[in-house]
This record gives structure tokens, sequence and C-alpha cells, in this order.
């Protein structure tokens, strides 16, 4: 019905282009209802200590307080006072005591804004230290201060990789991967490569920093918010409520910026507390400095040793790495499995050993972040590819492809074959970047990554077909600015036959629109994509029975048309089928839902492709990285929106680049030393490298709608690898150490110089 | 605190707001229904609260709302005529130069801001003159590609 396609694989125009250009795009920010409140929050000043007393009476007593809430409170009251989708260990507010400097521990509500953040100075907070443990290595000591003597309920469900069980001490998860003999593998090795890799902890600076805004309407709680995953921060409002998951409604508008970092429930819980505990529609809005103190990404130490044959074959790899979680489990099992997972790369090894452990310490509490777990663990896999290559005298470029597995081999033992040909993207890439380079002065970095992507495949959609022929998708996922409402309109379009400007849609609410998982993982077209077109799917059969009664014509006689149906050589639109059977108004529904069965049934529902590339050249006085080219290839299956999919490689690879030059959240002692957009350097317009590529791969070959596979990640998750090789060809030594700022590259090139003499 | 009122010419229209001392730009703009201008850094580094004060871009979350007492004061909301987009906001449809949308607002004041003052500046003076907007999403490459498709579309349209 489809096969010449007309809107699935056009740069179809975004839908909520006119919104975001004229400035009417609502964001949570935006929003307020009548007689709303704000609240403001009084956070730790101690990285790690028992809560002595909170004086909240000085607050109280401020003009225009209706009420302070301490942890205390929620206990008092009966709530479940934690929330966590995999371990219920994160109090809303702390109780009894601290876990990292900036914990909230303390809400003031307020009439205003100003009165509540003024009331929040005059909270009044005594505490005994305990000693802090800040450093995931110190963590593992078996004298450091521990976090939780008692863990939390593990609440995470089949759906989540959650690494092993029984965890002792500071350790929040372990994950191991591995086959064959690595030991005896090393031992006949022609050349072993030993090294130890950091990727630092990065802020990811979503604009819109994290807000709420909460009521009860009738006993229903209502929570609109900058969350990426609506109904998982449901989960754990209901649970916090004791309310049925009927009665919570969340709802995200747009949202400014996800990048992960929205996963999952933030202020969700504290702002719900606050209307309970009022009365009131309370708002609260963080500030950037708060959202630094709210969620970070992982950093990772990684020791990795890989062996070679002498023709360059991969005999074996054993990678250990230790991660720094922060003081609650978050999302981190994720995390972790993942950075296990995403660290050796898509390549034939005979024999592995992945160790992977989360810390906890006394710093902010760690969660996702764009390709969670694959920048962490990419850049010590690909790095020892380059560092292997120039010691075999070998090409990079040729040493992955004498490693790399093809189309459809498995790299995981039980899991998905690689759905793509990463062979031939490489090719595309090193040809792109004119491979092996010459220029003076200038060198080529680059890497390939395949990450088990997607997260569990449970995903729902509906759509309304109204009487006038156009129509509703009502989706979970939420719009963060990766263009989901365009791409799942440009499905609705083609599987329905009708043009883009006939189908709205409603997204991100769960009083509204059906279930969806989450919004991560590069899922949304691929797995949310494939549900909505079986919810068209599901209307048009409908509109045939509709047609076959209203027109009292057998089934079978009846087939699609564009829009419509066509019946004994006439056609009929969805609109004309509609009112003829109801005889005036109505509409018709259909649902579509996918789960872990047929094309999803393997694990992981795609694989997301990374293959990008960069041309660089040092400053040598200063040690300064300029990126003269930047190249990704977007190996997407099939590009339902060739603009939204390099817009995606773009803003991955140019993060993959802040990591990798300049961000880094640094502690000073036991307290953040950067916490703000100005020591915390993101990249600007002066980042921009000179030349920009972006290639797109079609085969056609992924699991979503017309062979469409995930974007978003991937871009990034090699530029980090891809930088530190380029370094190192330049200037002789590799840095095993991101970001790679002037005064680390200026180290390295006095070791290099060193090395010469 | 001393409120007062002042009279600014916003987005065109003259208008007469109460204020405090201490009310910020970003505050009286968005007070008054022009949602558009966003807060984020509230550092001055990151443009989202860019409007145009007396033609000049500034950070609204750092400008006092009486500065702006007798000046004409353009948002976002001030370039489209009607349904009728400014060439800029068409420009960045055009070209996917946003994702998310919140810095948007920011972004098309300050290029609109340098389209006044220069008709044909080149990709380098573009880069440069929007260092203090921060764009999380794009990877900045759409937008120097729009605000130049713009003046292009601007000169033409002489």
């Amino acid at each position: 019905m489809t096969e010449d396609r007309k809107v699935a694989g056009t740069s179809a125009r975004r839908v909520d282009g006119v919104a975001k250009v004229t400035g009417a795009a609502r964001y949570t920010v935006d929003l307020s209802v009548p007689g709303m409140a704000y609240a403001s929050v009084v956070r730790s000043t101690r990285a790690h200590a028992r809560i002595a007393n909170i004086d909240t009476a000085a607050a109280a007593a401020s003009p225009g307080v209706l009420r302070v809430l301490t942890g205390q409170d929620l206990l008092t009251a009966g709530l479940t006072p934690y929330y966590g989708h995999v371990v219920l260990d994160h109090p809303v507010l702390a109780i009894d005591r601290v876990r990292f400097h900036g914990e909230p521990v303390a809400l003031v509500v307020a009439e205003t804004r100003r009165e509540a953040a003024e009331a929040a100075e005059a909270v009044d907070v005594a505490y005994d230290e305990l000693p802090a443990v800040i450093d995931a290595d110190d963590a593992l000591k078996t004298d450091a201060p521990i976090l939780h003597e008692q863990r939390g309920e593990r609440v995470g469900d089949e759906g989540m990789d959650q690494g092993e069980g029984g965890l002792v001490g500071n350790v929040c998860a372990i994950a191991r991967v591995g086959w064959g003999d690595v030991d005896a593998a090393f031992k006949k090795a022609h050349l072993v490569l030993e090294g130890e890799y950091r990727y630092p902890k990065l802020y990811g600076y979503a604009m819109e920093p994290y807000n709420a805004l909460a009521f009860f309407d009738q006993g229903d709680l209502v929570v609109f918010s900058s969350a990426q995953h609506v109904y998982m921060v449901r989960r754990d409002l209901a649970r916090m409520f004791h309310l049925p998951l009927a009665r919570v409604r969340v709802s995200a508008p747009y949202v400014g910026g996800g990048y992960g970092t929205k996963s999952y429930t933030k202020v969700e819980g504290m702002t719900a507390a606050a209307a309970h505990f009022t009365g009131r529609p309370v708002k609260l809005d963080l500030s950037v400095e708060e959202a630094i103190l709210t969620t970070r990404s992982a950093s990772a130490r990684i020791r990795a040793r890989s062996a070679f044959s002498a023709d360059g074959l991969l005999l074996a790899r054993d990678f250990e790495i230790v991660m720094n979680a922060g003081a609650y489990t978050d999302n981190t099992p994720l995390v972790n499995s993942k950075t296990a997972n995403r660290c050796f790369g898509p390549y034939r090894i005979p024999a592995l050993r992945v160790v992977a452990r989360s810390m906890f310490t006394n710093t902010v509490p760690s969660s996702s972040l764009r390709g969670f777990g694959a920048p962490q663990g990419n850049i010590a896999g690909e790095l020892q590819m380059d560092e292997a290559a120039a010691k075999l005298g070998i090409d990079p470029v040729e040493l992955r492809m004498r490693n790399m597995v093809g189309p459809g081999e498995e790299f995981m033992p039980g899991k998905r074959p690689l759905d793509s040909d990463l062979r031939d993207d490489l090719r595309c890439l090193a040809s792109a970047l004119e491979w092996p380079g010459g220029t003076i002065g200038r060198s080529i970095g680059l890497g390939v990554s395949a990450s088990d992507a997607g997260a569990y495949p449970t995903s729902t959609a509906a759509v309304r077909i109204h009487s006038d022929t156009s129509v509703t998708l009502f989706t979970g996922s939420t719009e963060l600015g990766q263009g989901s409402r365009t791409v799942l309109s440009q499905i609705v379009a083609e599987e329905m036959g009708l043009p883009l400007g006939s189908v709205g849609v409603v997204s991100g609410d769960t009083g509204v629109v059906t279930y969806e998982r989450t919004t991560g993982a590069s899922r949304t077209t691929t797995i949310t994509g494939r549900a909505v077109q079986e919810a068209c799917r599901d209307a048009r059969r409908r509109v045939r029975d509709l047609a076959a009664q209203a027109l009292e014509v057998p089934l079978a006689e009846i087939e699609d048309a564009a829009g419509g149906i066509r019946v004994r050589g006439s056609e009929l639109s969805y609109g004309e089928v509609i009112e003829r059977w109801f005889g005036a108004g109505g509409e018709v529904l259909g649902h579509g839902a996918v789960r872990r069965a047929e094309g999803f049934a393997m694990m992981p529902p795609f694989y997301e492709i990374g293959c990008s590339g960069l041309e660089l050249s040092v400053d040598r006085e200063t040690g300064q990285v300029h990126i003269t080219k930047l190249t990704t290839v977007g190996d997407v299956g099939f590009a339902i929106n060739p603009a939204l999919v390099h817009g995606q490689d773009a803003g991955a690879a140019m993060m993959g680049l802040g990591a990798a030059l300049h961000e880094e959240l640094v502690y000073d002692g036991e307290q953040l030393a950067n916490p703000n957009v100005v020591d915390y350097r993101v990249p600007r317009f002066s980042d921009l490298p000179d030349q920009v590529i972006h290639l797109l791969a079609e085969r056609r070959d992924g699991s979503g709608p017309y062979g469409a596979k995930g974007a978003g990640e991937g871009a990034g998750n090699t530029i980090g690898g891809a930088v530190a090789s380029a370094i190192g060809r330049l200037i002789g030594v590799f840095p095993h150490e991101l970001p790679a700022t002037p005064e680390r590259v200026w180290q390295l090139m006095r070791q290099a110089e060193k090395k010469k003499d | 605190m001393g409120r007062r009122e002042i009279h600014l010419q916003l987005n065109g229209g003259d208008r007469r707001v109460e204020v405090e001392d201490q009310t910020l730009l970003i505050e009286l703009v968005r007070g008054v229904g022009l949602i558009g201008t966003k807060l984020s850094c509230d550092m001055q580094v990151c443009g989202a609260c860019t409007v145009l004060l007396d033609g000049r871009p500034v950070s609204s979350c750092t400008t006092l709302a009486i500065e702006a007492d007798g000046k004409p004061v353009e948002t976002i909301e001030g370039l489209a005529d009607g349904a009728k987009l400014h060439p800029l906001q068409e420009a960045f449809i055009e070209r996917f130069a946003f994702q998310c949308g919140y810095c948007t607002p920011g972004i098309i004041v300050t290029a609109k801001a340098l389209l006044d003052a220069d008709p044909e500046p080149g990709a380098e003076k573009v880069r440069h003159w929007m260092e203090g907007n921060i764009c999380r999403c794009t990877g900045y490459q759409t937008i120097v590609d729009a605000v130049l498709d713009a003046a292009e579309q601007l000169r033409s349209a002489r």
C-alpha cells in the first residue's frame, strides 16, 4: 500500500517549527496555574553527615511562607519518602543523613519565588559530620566510610539490566561479561597492550533546568514536568503517595533539552510533596547550579588489556572498570552494565573478560547521559586499537577491518547479531576524512562502536481518525528536540496515506496518551515508530470493517486507498466511511502495541552504530586542540527524516567534542569546584569545526519502520577516543585521560620530547 | 524597596509597567506573557534570555527592568509580522537550526541584531557574533547556515 513512499524518507519541516522560532512553544518552566505557590530547596552544606536538627521556625515565620517541609514530614505523613526505578534509595528530602554536598534537606513553600528563596536561607540545619569518600577508588577500600549500610528495596523490573546481586560495601553495581580462556590467550599473544583510561564526570546542561508544577485535582495528582520518561515518573509518584497509576498524571510539554539527563524522577517528588502539604499548586524551578547538583554522568577509570597476534588479530581483551556512581543508585546499574557491554567494540574477540564496578561516593548522584557507558568504555577499547596499530605497524583502519564483525554476525553470545555493515561504514568514514591524511601539522582520528540500544521494547500508540479524515496520534514519547513529533507524524502520514498537515500529535502526558516505557536509548523512531505503524494498521482495519457494514459489501471487496478505502471502483475517504457508519459525527480509534516478540524478540532491539572521526591540529605552544574537520556516518537503516538524523549526529558529535576537550565536573575536596556554566565550559560557536560532513548509510537493516534504527548517541560515542587517537598520532603520546585540555596536551608534548631524548 | 512605573516600547507597542527597583528585565517581559525569552545560566553566558534593548542584544537575566525605561525593547515575539515569519525564523525552520528550541529565541534575537548592523556578514563573523549564545542540541553549523541564508534573503528583498 505504501511501496512508493511519499512522506517517510523526506526532510519534512519540523511540526514544532513555527512554535519554536516564534517563542510560542510552551515548556514546563512557562506554565502557571491560578493560586500557584513557589518552592525553594534548602541544600546540604556537608558531603556526609547526620542531620542533628533542622530548625525551621525562622523560615516558617518569614513573609509569605506557607510551609517548610523536611524528609521527616514525609515519613510522618505515611508517604513513601524514597524514589528510584531500580533501587528505592533516593530520599525525596534527606532523612536523618545527607550523602552529598548539595543534597535537598528541606523545602520552603511560599507565595512568591523570592519569598521562598529568602526563607530557605533562614532554615538552620545542624550536622554531625561523618567521614566522606569522594573518589571511586577510595570507596573500594575496606576502611572507606560506607554510604548505605542498609540497601534500598530493589524495585527494578525484568526490562532493566541490573547486574549482579549480593552487593557489599560501597559497591552500587557489578556487571561481568566474558567468554573463552582469557589468561591462556594472553600467554600466547604476540603483542599485549596494557593501559589505564579515564573519562570525566559530566553535566549534560540541558538548557531548561529541572522544574515541575504539581497540584491535586479531586485527589488525583497532576504533575507537569521537564521529564523524559513520564511513565517512569508516574510509577515513582504513585508509590510515594500510595495512589493507583490511574490517579497520577505526569505530563511533559516541550522539554528544553534532555540527552538522558531528564530520564527518571528528579524534582517531581519534592514538588508533589509541596502540593500535598500546602493544598496549593506548587512550582519548583531549579537553577542551573542546582541542576548540576541533581544529576551528572558517571566518570570511569578503566584498566584495559588487549592481546593481538602478529598479523593484528585480537586474541583476547580484559577490562576492569571502576565508575563513580555518586550518592544514590538512580540509573547506575544500567549505566554500569552498558559500560561493560560497550567497551570492547564490535570485534571478533575469542576470549573476553569485563568486570565493571560502580561505587557509591559522597558526590552528586550520577545517572543517564547520552550514550551512557559507551563514551566511557569506548575510549579504552578503541584507543587500544590505535595503539596496537602503531606497535604492529598496521594501518589503524585496516586493523579494525581485520577484526570487525560483519553483517549478521554475533559478537555478544545470545544477543542480536550485528544489524549493520560496519566495515562499509568505516570505509565511507575513512574516505570522507581522506584517511590517512597527510597535511603537515594535522592528524585524523576515528572510531567505531555498536551499542546495545533501544532499552526494553515495550511501546504502545493510538491514532484517532476524525470525521474530516485528519488523524491525531497519541504517543507517550516526549519531544525533547530530537524531532519525535515530526518523525512519528511522518510515519502516520505514510501509513494512512495522508499529507503531513492532516496529522496532529499529542505526546508525553500519561493522563491522555498510551503507555511508553521511556524516551531514551535512541528508541523512539525504531520502537515507538513500530507501535505507531501498528496503531495505523489497526485503525485502517477498523475503517474497512465499518465500510463493509455501512455499505453492506463483503469485507474482501474493500481495499485500502490513500486516505481512505476503495470499493467496487470508487473511493471513499476515512471521513466518508465514518459518517456513513455513524450517520453523523464519529471517529475511529486504532491501537498499536509492540513487545519483546517477533522483530524485537532478540535483545537488543537494535545496535546503535557509532562511526565518526575528525581531523585536528594542536598548537605546539599552548596545547590547544583545534578541530579542522568532523565527519559522522549515520548508519540508521533508513532515514525517515534525513535532516533530523543529521541533527542528531551533529549534536551528539559536538557533545562528544565537549567531553573530549573541555568538560569535566571537578571536586575540590568535598564540593564541586565548577558547578556553573562559566567554569564548566560547554562547546560554543567558536568550537565549531572548520568543516562538518554528515553522511548517511541506509541499508534498511533496522528493526524499525521501513528498516529504520535509532540515532542520537552513536555519533558522539566514538569522539573521545577519536580525539585521543588523533592527538596521539600527532604528538607521539596517546592521551589516556579526557578531557584533553590544553594543559594536559602540553604536558604530553613535554613527555613525548623526553621520550625522544 | 521602591516601586515605580516605567514606560517602554515593547515590540513596537507603548507599554507602562509597574516594577520594583530589583525587577529584572526577564521578569518584566515574561511577566507580561512574553514567555519566548528563556532563563538558563542566570550568569550572562548562555544567551537564552537575550532581548534587544535599544537595538542592542542584552542578557535580560542580568539587566534591571528600570534600565529599559523610555527605551525600545524587542523580544522574539516581536519578529514575526502577524502570521508572516521573519526571514530568520523561516531560515531556522528550513535549515533545522534548532532542536529542543529552548535557546532558539535568544539566538534568533541575537542574529537579528547582527543582521540589523551588518546585512552581509560572512560565516566567520556570524560565529564570532554568536559566541555569547549556547546551543546544546544542534552543534551550531545549521545555525550559522540559517543566519547566512536569512541575510541573503533580507538583502534580496531590499
